[in-house]
């Protein structure tokens, strides 16, 4: 049985279970300094002064830095680049001089030899601001002066859909802003080299995600050469898209470290990262649709504010540009138009979170369908079916590009997953559940009582795989362990495992003798990095090439050992042998030890080692898809929702190992529930933030996530890899707050939508309120 | 002038002498005095329990509990629960069961969860118990689901164990 499809235990969780995982925060030098970063309390104002001369004669303070040590104009840039808008007047300075924009906004940095003593002097660092008012909501705030960009995309003539459309359905839908917020907060230990030091002038342990684009991008700040940095690969505690993007910080930290001489290690508070790491997915969508008689969607049309935060960070607009690129979704539809104008607040900055765009669009989506079913009385599912591309419609080009790649559907059978999840939730007892009379009252379909329960479904279209490029190089070493240094990296998905698990399945080993580096610029300078669902694809079809190589020049050297011709061997087992023949074998070691510079098999002019780079280069993404189904009970006296079930349909092409694209799709579910329930960063009037501890952002615990059922299928291998593999790692969480949505709209039964997400207490009990009313 | 005290405290069962400043939590003293790195934390003000370790017996929030409260105690931490090379039943449940992904919380669970099954009756554990038992700490990867297996499945087997040899 090839290694690929098996549920092998993970390679990382001995380490990590042992304690001996290595995070940022757990890697101390000698002469290590620690810094303290002085944030603005305030959400908006003029820098009056800031004084530093009491902190800075304070005990155990080595230097204290505001924006006037630093050279001039430091901004940080962006790194995804999309659409033909100038950023360059939202972007934002390493430390803020004359203007703070939102409260967490870097204005000095504190260097100590104790945490304890920089956090004491950051407090008496005197601050003198004069506030300005603060912008806080987006779709009230004036467009003309606060509108960073404003994007369109779509195809066919909308207008014409709308105008000539028997049924038009609109509602409008707010997304709440939340965020990744990952376990462990961000660290970061920069280590100049020692004076003269040829091998590096810089050690950097923390950096995650894209540890190669961040390299370049400080070295081009700090006028090194590249090579001169070392990002190390360590373990990350939770990545989601918001750990390892280019922060302040990763320009401040190494910079103070060279300037000093000394290794200078930071690690935020929980309150910092909450306030100064990415917040991502508040928008607001005015949604809706054009129906025939038949309910066939004629046109789609969504004009959506994006709440961007202060400045625009080093995702640029990509999310809005998400947004209104994949809202389409799995449906056929003639005409649509997507306009999103993204707002700068005096909130902190927005990037990435985990599915972005598509967690907002498919909530506005979906929530939309499940408003037209009841208005054109068709069943949900019914109404879905109508409407769905099918097989013979693949690839289906979608004329719109997105993220500097076209958008092109390019495999599945939509109508076939969405009957499979509807009949494995029938199966599970979904529907019936959700309509039976609870034990505090009595339901279906939003009949009164006080915990009535709701059935809801949605349904989308992911993408993963972006390129342009990943870069493995794999070796075997003399005693036949098989290296591999990818350019991804390890933020918790279990890439070790993985790219194992595709290395020994090529060279056909035991995942056992493999061992991964992932994410380590000395060991692999090429990589791209690990997000937007892509490590298992391109990553790992990098790995899948270079280890076939591998392979194939093993087998060319093996029969040079064994004096056979290469068509007669066979791999296997860690072994090259004669086929037939038990006793001409060479082990993979033995083939390493033979193409060593002393080896005695090398031809003239051939390399010494058994090894091989390879790149692999993708225009497309590859766009796996799925249904979620949830069955939720609504305390109409409290607010409180109740998700009692939960069901993830997925298609993933090819799963390398099952028990991981569970494992990311059940998480996946956890976070959104999160975002549909419970999280949101809230803001006073002034801008101050309402939620900088775990008792105010409140992520769901063991007691507010069911079991999540799921059905996993790979009915449809991507074309764009010989792997066929699709990515997990967004699946989960994409649908949530659509089927979240439309099941406490079931619950409550609704004639029109919910409006807002996160649906807290206080909007159900609203909602529950105004159907009291209505009725 | 610092607030500073001597302590004496004994960590998987080796003693320890140092010296700490008053208002040193002991996470800080565990992770930076000790080294002892796999205490973990996530939020420093008693929520997230990723810093969970035993002491004395009980489970506590090592960001909540002073170095210098620990004076004359015994502390077990994430390190001291395999057995050599071995790792111990819980920790191996938990790789089989995949409840754990990042790893960051992790030791934070398996100390919460011996601490629980040193002071219960493990046959009895349900289901709904050890999601309850669960939900004192926060994972942000895992959804719990495996989490939630990997206990019940570590307390069956001890109460069967304990059963057999009773």
């Amino acid at each position: 049985m090839s290694v690929i499809g098996a549920r092998l235990p993970r390679k990382e969780d001995p380490r990590l279970l042992r304690g001996r995982g290595r995070f940022g925060d757990d890697i101390s030098v000698p002469g290590q300094l620690w810094a303290r970063i002085v944030r603005s309390p305030s959400a908006h104002g003029q820098v009056r002064g800031l004084d530093v001369t009491e902190a800075a004669s304070a005990p155990g303070i080595t230097k204290i830095i505001t924006a006037k040590d630093l050279p001039p104009g430091l901004v940080i840039p962006v790194r995804l680049a999309v659409g033909s808008a100038d950023l360059s007047p939202y972007l934002q300075p390493v430390l803020a001089a004359d203007t703070v924009r939102y409260v967490g906004e870097p204005l000095a940095v504190v260097v100590g030899d104790d945490p304890y003593a920089c956090e004491d002097a950051a407090e008496l660092v005197v601050i003198d601001i004069a506030e300005l008012p603060a912008v806080i909501d987006a779709v009230s705030a004036d467009a003309g002066e606060h509108t960073a960009a404003e994007l369109t995309l779509g195809f066919g003539d909308t207008d014409a859909a709308f105008a000539g459309a028997r049924h038009v359905v609109s509602i409008e839908l707010a997304i709440g802003r939340h965020t990744g917020v990952p376990l462990e907060p961000r660290c970061l230990l920069a280590v100049p080299g020692p004076e003269n030091s040829d091998l590096s002038e810089l050690d950097i342990f923390g950096m995650t995600k894209v540890p190669v684009f961040n390299r370049d991008l400080l070295a081009g700040m700090l006028g090194l050469d590249e090579a001169l940095i070392h990002v190390h690969a360590i373990d990350a505690g939770g990545g989601f898209g918001i750990r390892g993007e280019f922060y302040p910080e990763d320009f401040l930290i190494p910079w103070l470290a060279i300037r000093l001489g000394r290794p200078v290690k930071w690690a935020e508070d929980r309150a910092e990262h909450l306030m100064a790491a990415n917040h991502s997915r508040q928008q607001h969508h005015r949604i809706a649709a054009a129906f025939d008689d038949g309910g066939r969607i004629t046109g789609l049309r969504d004009d959506i504010v994006h709440d961007n935060g202060a400045y625009c960070r080093t995702h640029g607009v990509a999310v809005p540009e998400l947004t209104v690129a994949m809202l389409p979704g799995p449906y056929r539809i003639p005409a649509y138009r997507g306009r999103v104008r993204v707002v700068l607040t005096n909130k902190t900055p927005c990037g990435t979170y985990r599915a972005p765009g598509r967690f907002e669009g498919t909530s506005a989506r979906e929530h939309l369908l499940d408003v037209a079913a009841t208005q054109l009385g068709i069943d949900p599912i019914e109404l879905r079916e109508r409407n769905l591309l099918t097989k013979d419609d693949m690839p289906h080009d979608r004329h719109i590009t997105t993220l500097g790649t076209d958008l092109v559907l390019d495999t599945g059978d939509y109508p076939a997953l969405l009957a499979a999840a509807v009949k494995e939730a029938d199966r599970l007892g979904y529907r019936t559940e959700a309509h039976l009379v609870s034990p505090g009252g009595i339901s279906p379909g939003g009949a009164a009582g006080p915990k009535p329960r709701g059935f809801g479904l949605a349904m989308f279209v992911e993408k993963s795989g972006l390129g342009p490029q990943e870069t493995a190089d794999v070796t075997v070493s003399k005693s036949g362990t098989v290296h591999v240094f990818s350019g991804g990296t390890s933020v918790g998905q279990g890439i070790e495992t993985v790219l194992a698990q595709i290395a020994a399945d090529a060279l056909g080993v035991d995942p056992l003798v493999v061992r991964v580096v992932a994410g380590d610029t000395a060991a692999q300078p090429f990589g791209a990095g690990s997000w937007a669902s892509r490590s298992t694809v391109v990553g790992g079809t990098a790995v899948h090439q270079a280890a076939t190589a591998v392979r194939e020049r093993a087998v060319q050297l093996a029969a040079r050992m064994l004096e056979a011709a290469e068509e007669d061997l066979e791999v296997r087992d860690g072994s090259i042998g004669v086929r037939g023949d038990p006793n001409a074998r060479v082990t993979l070691a033995a083939v390493a030890r033979a193409a060593g510079p002393a080896g005695g098999y090398l031809a003239d002019g051939e390399p010494a080692g058994l090894s091989a780079r390879c790149r692999f280069e993708v225009a497309r993404m590859t766009y796996p898809y799925g249904v979620h189904a949830a069955v939720v009970e609504v305390d109409v006296g409290t607010g409180r929702v109740r998700v009692l079930r939960y069901l993830v349909a997925y298609e993933v092409g090819r799963a390398i190992n099952p028990m991981l694209v569970e494992g990311q799709l059940i998480g996946g579910v956890a976070q959104g529930i999160g975002g549909a329930l419970f999280e949101e960063f809230s803001y006073d009037d002034a801008g101050q933030p309402q939620a900088i501890t775990f008792i105010e952002y409140r992520m769901p615990t063991a007691a507010e996530i069911p079991p999540v059922d799921v059905l996993l299928t790979q009915d449809a291998p991507s074309p764009g890899n010989p792997l066929g593999v699709m990515g997990a790692g967004e699946g989960g969480v994409n649908a949530v707050g659509a089927a979240v949505a439309n099941a406490v709209r079931d619950a409550l039964g609704l004639a029109g939508g919910i409006g807002q997400l996160p649906l807290t207490p206080a909007r159900v009990r609203a909602l529950a309120d105004r159907r009291e009313g209505a009725a | 002038m610092r607030d500073m005290h001597a302590i004496r405290l004994r960590v998987n069962g080796r003693d320890h002498d140092l010296v700490v400043e008053a208002r040193r939590t002991l996470a800080d003293m565990l992770r930076h005095d000790l080294g002892y790195t796999g205490t973990h934390l996530g939020c420093e003000h008693g929520i997230c329990g990723a810093c969970t370790v035993i002491l004395n017996d009980a489970p506590v929030r090592a960001c909540l509990v002073f170095g210098v409260q620990a004076d004359g105690a015994e502390v077990r931490t994430v390190e001291g629960l395999a057995h050599g090379e071995q790792l111990s039943d819980l920790q191996q449940s938990f790789s089989d069961h995949h409840a754990l992904q990042c790893g960051f919380c992790t030791p934070g669970f398996l100390m919460l969860a011996e601490a629980y099954f040193a002071d219960s009756d493990t046959a009895a554990l349900t289901e709904a118990r050890a999601r309850e038992l669960v939900a004192a700490n926060l994972c942000r990867c895992t959804g719990y689901q495996g989490i939630v297996e990997a206990v019940l499945a570590t307390a069956r087997a001890r109460g069967d164990a304990k059963g057999s040899s009773s």
